[in-house]
C-alpha cells in the first residue's frame, strides 16, 4: 500500500507540510545571511581583473572543475573525490526535487516525469550508493590510515581530522536517509516503485520487506525530515570551514590566473608610472589582498597537495602553502565573523605569518601546479613581500644585494665595466668575437646574458659556450655589455617592485635601441621576466630552443660519444622558470636526445612536478632555516632514477646542484652539467 | 628625546674594490658607488627605535656637499624626521678635528638630548664622536652596542670590549655615543621609500649659519699608497714540512699567531 | 722636541702585552727620546703594573685611586690632563678603552689626533709622520700630525715589534697626589662576559677557516686545536654548516657572516665567490688546498697545495 507522502502527512493534528516549507525558508534565509557576511571582506578587498577571456575561463571550468583533471595526480584521494563530486552533481537535482516533494507529493522537475526521470532515478540511486562507499573509504583513510599529508604541524594549529570526518558523516547521513526514504516507499508498495538493483535503496527496501506499514510510514517521514534538516544544515555549515569549496570552487576556477610565470601588478588599474603615489604597497592586512585571493582562502579544501609538493615545506623551511591559505581563511573568519561585528584587522606579518615564512618561497610554482582548484600562491607571496619591503622588513643578507642592484645593476656589487669582461678572455676571444651592441653595429639577435652569467666564473663557462654555439650556427648576435642590467626576475619576486621597474625601464630602452629582432638568453629567470614581465620587446628565446633549431636545421652536428661516456646515464632536471612557468619541457629533452648515444632516464619528479633546486638570483643570498638542502634531495632523486649526470638548463640550478653533489658526498659518482655545455662538448666544430 | 645622528657618505664597501688612483693622492673614485656609512646607518636605526619607544625626534646631519643629500634622504626614508646639510667651502678638506668642530657648532645652535655617531667611517679613525663630546663637554662612550632609556636624564649603555665582552655603564644625558654595528638590524629602505621623501626640503647651513669659525686642521694627509698587492697567491713549494715552516713564519710575521 | 708619554693598559695589575710594542713606537717618534709611561688604576694594582713597566721605561708615573678600579675614560682623561704637560705626545695602544679615551683627550689637550697607526716615521718640521690604513685596510695613508699642541696617537696592536729588552731599570713616580677630581658623568655597572662557544667571528682578527677538504666531522677537532694554538677563531664555509659540523654563526660568506680579519688561514676551502664575498678588509690570506686550480689561489696571498688532513698536524706541531 502506498505510504502517505511528507506533503500530506499529519502528525498530532498538524500537517508536516508546514515543516517542509518552514525548514527551507528559514534555512535559505540563514544561508543567504551567512553568504552575505562572507562576502563582506571581498567587498573591502583590493581590485582584481578576472572578467576577461570568458571562453578560456569556461574551458578551465570544464577541465579543472567539471573534468577534475588534477585529481588523479593523487590517485586514491583523487578517485574518491571524483566519485563524491559526480555523486553530488547527480544528487543535487534529487535534493532539490525532494525539497519540493515535501510541499507537493507529485512534484517533478521539468522533464523529469517521463523516461528521463526513470533514467535519472537509476543514476541517482547508484550515485548515492557510490558516494556512501566513497565516504566510508575516505573516512577510513582520514580517521584510521591518516596519510601524512593531512597532518597539521603543531605550529599551524589543531588537527583537522574531526572536521573532515564530521562532514563525511553528514554526507553519509544524507545518502542513507535519501535511500531509506525511497526504500520505505518501495517496501510498502513494491509494485509501484523500484530501485536500481544492488543500489543502497534497493538493499534497504529488501531489508524492510517484512516491516509493518506503520514502521515503514514512520521511516519514510522520519528519513525525509532527517534528510531535509541535514541537507540544509550542511548547506549552512559549508561556509564555516574547508567545505566552503563545495560552493566556491566553481567560481575560483572560473576566475583563476590564466598567465603562467607572471606576477600581478602592485595594484590593478594603476599605471606603473603612478606606483609611487600609492599609499599602501603590497599586502599588510587581509584587506590588501584582492577579492580573488580571498576567494582562494575560502576555497582551500585543505587537501595538502600543495604542501606535499612544496620544496620549502619538504626541506622543513617554515613555509607550508596550505597554511598560507588556511591561516588567512581562519583570520578572515575571525575578523569578519558571521555573528557579530567585524574585528580590527591585524598586520599579517607578526600575527599569522612570519618574515621567514614568506621569504622561504622560491616561487617555483609546484603548489599552484598541483592545486585541483587553481589556488594561487606566488602572487600572494610576492604581494606580502612587497608589504615587507615597504615596511623595511628585509634581512641584512638581502639588503646588500638589493642595494648593489640599485647602484650597480647586479647583486654582487661588481662594476658595470666588468660585466662584459668575459668576452675579452684570451682563449675565448680567439675563438669567438662577441659584438658589443651599439646603434652603429646593429645585430639580429641580442644575447641577454644577465648577472650571474656575466660575473660568476663557473657560469661564464656556460655563457661562452652559448656564444660559441650561436656563432658556430651563424647567428648574428651581440651583447649589451655595460648597458645591460640585471633582468630583475628575482628583484620583482622578492617584492622590490620599484627597483624592478627601474631595471626594466633601463633594459627595455637598451634593448629597443639595439634594434635586435630577437632576444636569446641562457638564464630561464631572465627568459621568464623578459617574456612575462617586460613589454614591447622582440620575441625572447631560451638558448635550448635556439640550439634545437640548429640541430633540426643541420647546423649543429655531433661527434660520437667518447669512451668515458659509455658509463654515463643522464637525467634532465626541469628548471622551474623553464618548465612550469614557461612549459618548455620537450625542447631540452629533444636536444638531449639528439646527442648520439644518449642514455637518458627520467626522475620520478620531472616535468611539471620538477623539484626546485632552492632558487636563484636573490634567493642565493637568503639563508632560511631548513633541515636539508633542496639540491641534496634533488641529486638523490637523480641517483634513485639511476642517473649519474644531472643536466640542467639554468645557471642557478647548476650552482645549487654542484654544491649539493659535494654536500651529499656524491663527488665522483654524480656530476651536474648545463645543457649548453654538454651540447658544446659534443659538437663537431 | 630629541636625537641627532651624524652621518657620512662614504664609498660603499659592498659595491667597490677600493684602489689607489694613478697619482697616488687619493683612492680611485671614478667607478665608486656611495652609501651612508654602515655604522651611521645602525646609529640612525637605533635613534628611530629609541624614539619609537620614548618619543621625540630624530635629526640626521652631514657635513658635505649637495651630493650628500642623497644619504640624508635615505635616512629620512628610514624614519628620521629631519635632515640637515652643513656645507661651505670653509668645510673642505676637513680632518676629524675640523669635522667634529663643525658638527659641534651645529649642535651648539640647537638642543639635543642625545647625539649619535657611527663608531667609525671610511677612514677608520673612530674620532669624531669622542671629539665632539669633548668640545661640547658632554659625557661620551664609544663602540656602543646597547642602549636602554632609564629616564629623561640617564641611559644604560653597553659597550663592546675585548673578547666579545660587554661593558655596561650608566651615562647622564645629554651625551654623545658612537654606535657599533650589530646593535640592531637596520630596516630596509625601498626605492619607493626614497622617492616618497625626494621632495622634502633639507635645510642647508653654511659656516656663518652655525657660527663656525675655522681654526684649521691638525692632520694633513700627505699621500695614499697601496699596502702590498698580490696578483694571485704566491705558491709555496717544497715538501709539506718545508711549506709548513714557511706558513708558520708568514703567519707570525702577519700577526696570525698570538 | 715634545715629551712623550705612554699610556699603558693593564688588567688587574698585569700590563697588556702592547706595552712593549709602545716602547718601540716611542722610539719611532724619536730614537733618543726618553718616554714616560703612565699607569692608572686601583691602589695596589696600579703600583704592581707600574713596577712591571719600570723594566722597560726609565720613568713610570703612577696614579692609584679606587675611582680608577674600573675602566672609565672620563676619569682617566681628567687624570692625564692633570699630570701631562701641555704640548706633549701621548701614545696608547688602540684598544677599546683608548677609543673611549683618546679622541676627547686630544681635544682637551689641544693636540692633534691619529688613531690605529700602523707606522710612525719620525718628526719633520714640527710634524709627526704617521702611517694608517683606510677603507678597511684597502689603502694606507701617510699623514702629518701638527705637534704645536702636542699629539695623541694610538697604535695598532702588532704593528710594532715588542721591545723585550726590559733593561730600563726605571723608577716609579707616584703622581696620585697631583690629581683631585675623580668625578664622572658615566658610571661603570658591570661586565657581561661573552658566552663561551658564542664566538663572533666578525670581530676576529685571526681566522682559521675550514671547508669541505676536512672531509669528516671527526676532523673538525684538529682545526679547533690549531686555532687555539694560534689564538685564532674557527670559521667555515657553507658545506660545513650544512653538514652541521659547525654552527651557523661561524659561516663566512654572502649567506653567512662578513668578516674583517687581518689574517685568514683557509683550509680546504675552494673559494667560491659566495664564500669570498664574506671576507672584507683585505686580510692576509693563506690558502691550503689539494686542488692546485682551486679559485681561492687567485685571491689568496700565499698558496699551499697540500692535503689539509696532512698539513694541519704539521702546522700544529710547528706552532706548538
Amino acid at each position: 500500500m502506498e505510504l502517505v507522502a511528507p506533503a500530506d502527512f499529519v502528525l498530532w493534528g498538524l500537517r508536516t507540510q508546514i515543516l517542509s516549507i518552514l525548514i527551507p525558508v528559514v534555512a535559505l534565509a540563514l544561508f543567504s545571511y551567512i553568504v552575505y557576511k562572507r562576502l563582506i571582506p571581498l567587498s573591502k578587498a583590493n581590485r582584481d581583473e578576472r572578467f576577461d577571456r570568458v571562453g578560456e575561463r569556461l574551458g578551465k571550468v570544464f577541465s579543472l572543475w567539471l573534468g577534475q583533471i588534477k585529481q588523479p595526480r593523487y590517485m586514491v584521494a583523487g578517485v574518491l573525490h571524483i566519485a563524491i563530486f559526480f555523486g553530488f552533481l547527480v544528487l543535487a537535482l534529487r535534493s532539490i526535487s525532494l525539497v519540493f516533494i515535501g510541499m507537493n507529493a507529485d512534484f517533478a522537475l521539468p522533464g523529469m516525469s517521463g523516461p528521463l526521470g526513470t533514467l535519472y532515478n537509476i543514476a541517482k540511486d547508484y550515485a548515492a550508493t557510490i558516494v556512501l562507499i566513497a565516504c566510508l573509504i575516505a573516512a577510513f583513510r582520514r580517521g584510521v590510515m591518516k596519510p601524512a599529508r593531512y597532518a597539521v604541524p603543531e605550529r599551524y594549529g589543531k588537527d583537522h581530522t574531526a572536521e573532515a570526518v564530521f562532514v563525511l558523516a553528514l554526507i553519509s547521513v544524507l545518502m542513507i536517509s535519501e535511500s531509506l526514504f525511497e526504500a520505505a516507499a518501495i517496501a510498502a508498495a513494491p509494485t509501484l516503485h523500484q530501485a536500481a538493483p544492488l543500489s543502497l535503496a534497493d538493499m534497504f527496501s529488501r531489508m524492510l520487506s517484512g516491516a509493518s506499514q506503520g514502521t515503514l510510514q514512520t521511516l519514510h517521514i522520519g528519513s525525509y525530515y532527517v534528510h531535509d534538516l541535514v541537507f540544509f544544515y550542511f548547506l549552512c555549515f559549508l561556509p564555516f570551514g574547508k567545505h566552503f569549496h563545495v560552493l566556491t570552487s566553481l567560481f575560483n576556477v572560473y576566475f583563476m590566473r590564466l598567465n603562467k610565470g607572471t606576477v600581478k601588478p602592485v595594484r590593478y588599474g594603476i599605471d606603473e608610472s603612478k606606483l609611487e603615489d600609492q599609499e599602501v604597497f603590497g599586502v599588510h592586512k587581509l584587506e590588501d589582498f584582492t577579492w580573488k585571493h580571498m576567494l582562494d582562502f575560502y576555497s582551500c579544501a585543505d587537501c595538502g597537495r600543495c604542501s606535499d609538493q612544496c620544496p620549502a615545506n619538504i626541506v622543513k623551511r617554515p613555509l607550508s602553502p596550505r597554511f598560507i591559505s588556511i591561516k588567512a581563511r581562519d583570520q578572515l573568519f575571525k575578523t569578519y565573523p558571521v555573528w557579530g561585528e567585524a574585528q580590527p584587522s591585524p598586520e599579517l606579518i607578526g600575527s599569522i605569518y612570519t618574515e621567514d615564512e614568506i621569504l622561504s618561497c622560491t616561487t617555483c610554482g609546484a603548489c599552484e601546479e598541483e592545486c585541483p582548484i587553481a589556488i594561487e600562491y606566488i602572487d600572494k607571496i610576492v604581494d606580502l613581500r612587497r608589504g615587507m619591503i615597504d615596511a623595511g622588513m628585509v634581512p641584512q643578507s638581502l639588503q646588500k644585494p638589493l642595494s648593489a642592484l640599485e647602484k650597480r645593476g647586479n647583486p654582487y656589487g661588481k662594476t658595470a665595466k666588468q660585466r662584459a669582461k668575459w668576452i675579452d678572455d684570451k682563449d675565448f676571444a680567439e675563438l669567438v668575437e662577441v659584438k658589443l651592441i651599439d646603434p652603429e653595429t646593429p645585430v639580429e639577435t641580442l644575447f641577454f646574458v644577465d648577472s650571474v652569467s656575466s660575473y660568476d666564473d663557473r657560469i661564464i663557462r656556460i655563457t661562452k659556450d652559448a656564444a660559441r654555439l650561436m656563432d658556430h650556427m651563424g647567428v648574428d648576435f651581440g651583447i649589451l655589455g655595460e648597458e645591460e642590467k640585471d633582468a630583475g626576475n628575482e628583484v620583482r619576486r622578492i617584492g622590490e617592485e620599484m627597483l624592478f621597474q627601474d631595471l626594466k625601464e633601463h633594459n627595455t630602452e637598451m634593448i629597443q635601441e639595439s634594434g635586435a629582432k630577437r632576444i636569446v638568453t641562457a638564464d630561464p629567470h631572465a627568459f621568464n621576466t623578459l617574456k612575462k614581465d617586460y613589454s614591447g620587446l622582440p620575441p625572447v628565446q631560451h638558448v635550448c630552443q635556439v640550439l634545437l633549431e640548429g640541430v633540426v636545421a643541420g647546423k649543429l652536428n655531433f661527434n660520437q660519444p667518447g669512451p668515458d661516456d659509455a658509463e654515463r646515464v643522464y637525467t634532465y632536471h626541469d628548471p622551474c622558470y623553464l618548465g612550469r612557468h614557461n612549459l618548455l619541457y620537450d625542447e631540452p629533452r629533444k636536444l638531449l636526445d639528439s646527442l648520439p648515444g644518449m642514455k637518458r632516464v627520467e626522475m620520478v619528479k620531472s616535468r611539471d612536478r620538477s623539484f626546485c633546486c632552492s632558487g636563484g638570483g636573490l634567493m642565493l643570498f637568503y639563508e632560511p632555516e631548513e633541515e636539508v638542502r633542496m639540491g641534496v634531495l634533488r641529486v638523490n632523486m637523480a641517483k634513485e632514477a639511476g642517473a649519474n649526470v644531472i643536466v640542467t638548463a639554468c645557471p642557478f640550478c647548476l650552482i645549487n646542484m654542484e654544491d649539493a653533489i659535494k654536500i651529499a658526498g656524491l663527488e665522483g659518482r654524480m656530476e651536474a652539467i648545463d645543457l649548453t655545455e654538454l651540447v658544446a662538448g659534443r659538437v663537431a666544430w | 628625546m630629541d636625537i641627532l645622528v651624524c652621518v657620512k657618505r662614504v664609498p660603499d664597501p659592498a659595491g667597490n674594490e677600493i684602489q689607489l688612483n694613478r697619482a697616488g693622492n687619493d683612492i680611485e673614485r671614478d667607478d665608486l658607488v656611495y652609501a651612508v656609512n654602515e655604522w651611521d646607518n645602525y646609529a640612525v636605526e637605533e635613534a628611530i627605535q629609541i624614539v619609537d619607544k620614548a618619543g621625540g625626534s630624530v635629526t640626521v646631519v652631514s657635513v658635505g656637499t649637495d651630493e650628500d643629500e642623497e644619504i640624508l634622504r635615505r635616512e629620512m626614508a628610514m624614519g628620521a624626521e629631519k635632515g640637515v646639510l652643513l656645507t661651505d667651502d670653509a668645510f673642505n678638506d676637513a680632518d676629524g678635528y675640523k669635522t667634529a668642530a663643525i658638527l659641534s657648532a651645529y649642535v651648539g645652535k640647537n638642543k639635543f638630548d642625545l647625539i649619535l655617531t657611527g663608531a667609525q667611517a671610511d677612514a677608520g679613525a673612530g674620532q669624531v664622536g669622542g671629539m665632539m663630546a669633548a668640545m661640547l663637554d658632554l659625557p661620551y662612550a664609544s663602540l656602543v652596542n646597547k642602549i636602554e632609556v632609564d629616564s629623561d636624564t640617564a641611559l644604560t649603555i653597553g659597550r663592546e670590549i675585548e673578547g666579545g665582552n660587554q661593558e655596561i655603564s650608566s651615562i647622564e644625558l645629554p651625551c654623545v655615543l658612537s654606535i657599533q654595528t650589530g646593535i640592531n638590524e637596520p630596516r630596509y629602505v625601498s626605492i619607493r621609500g626614497i622617492r616618497k621623501v625626494a621632495s622634502l626640503e633639507i635645510p642647508v647651513f653654511d659656516a656663518a649659519g652655525i657660527g663656525f669659525s675655522d681654526s684649521g686642521v691638525k692632520m694633513q694627509r700627505l699621500e695614499y699608497f697601496q699596502p702590498e698587492l698580490g696578483a694571485g697567491a704566491e705558491m709555496l713549494d717544497g715538501s709539506d714540512e718545508e711549506m709548513a715552516d714557511k706558513v708558520v713564519e708568514l703567519l707570525k710575521a702577519k700577526g696570525g699567531l698570538k | 722636541m715634545a715629551a712623550i708619554y705612554i699610556y699603558l693598559s693593564h688588567k688587574n695589575g698585569v700590563l697588556d702585552e702592547t706595552a712593549l710594542e709602545l716602547v718601540t713606537a716611542a722610539k719611532a717618534i724619536d730614537a733618543a727620546a726618553q718616554a714616560t709611561a703612565i699607569v692608572l688604576g686601583a691602589a695596589g694594582e696600579a703600583e704592581q703594573a707600574a713596577k712591571e713597566a719600570a723594566q722597560s721605561f726609565a720613568t713610570v708615573w703612577c696614579v692609584a685611586n679606587d675611582a680608577l678600579a674600573q675602566p672609565n675614560a672620563e676619569i682617566a682623561r681628567k687624570v692625564l690632563l692633570a699630570i701631562v704637560p701641555a704640548g706633549s705626545i701621548v701614545l696608547a695602544a688602540n684598544d677599546t678603552f683608548a677609543m673611549d679615551l683618546t679622541p676627547g683627550l686630544s681635544i682637551k689637550m689641544g693636540a692633534s689626533f691619529a688613531s690605529d697607526a700602523t707606522g710612525i716615521e719620525g718628526v719633520e718640521d714640527g710634524k709627526l709622520k704617521v702611517v694608517r690604513q683606510e677603507y678597511g685596510g684597502a689603502v694606507s695613508t701617510r699623514s702629518l700630525a701638527d705637534l704645536t699642541g702636542g699629539a695623541v696617537i694610538t697604535v695598532r696592536a702588532g704593528a710594532f715589534a715588542p721591545d723585550e729588552s726590559k733593561s730600563a731599570g726605571g723608577q716609579v713616580v707616584d703622581k696620585s697626589g697631583e690629581v683631585s677630581d675623580f668625578s664622572s658623568k658615566r658610571t661603570f655597572v658591570k661586565i657581561i662576559e661573552a658566552e663561551t662557544g658564542d664566538v663572533d667571528i666578525t670581530k676576529s682578527e685571526v681566522l682559521v677557516a675550514v671547508g669541505r677538504g676536512i672531509e669528516e666531522e671527526d676532523n673538525i677537532g684538529m682545526v679547533h686545536d690549531l686555532a687555539k694554538a694560534m689564538g685564532a677563531d674557527v670559521c667555515c664555509s657553507r658545506p660545513i654548516v650544512d653538514a652541521k659540523w659547525l654552527e651557523k654563526a661561524r659561516q663566512v660568506g654572502t649567506s653567512g657572516q662578513t668578516v674583517k680579519p687581518k689574517v685568514y688561514l683557509a683550509l680546504g676551502i675552494s673559494g667560491s665567490f659566495q664564500h669570498m664575498g664574506g671576507i672584507k678588509g683585505n686580510p692576509f690570506i693563506v690558502a691550503v688546498n689539494k686542488n692546485p686550480n682551486a679559485p681561492i689561489f687567485q685571491t689568496a696571498d700565499v698558496g699551499v697545495v697540500a692535503d689539509i688532513l696532512d698539513f694541519i698536524p704539521l702546522l700544529q706541531e710547528k706552532i706548538g
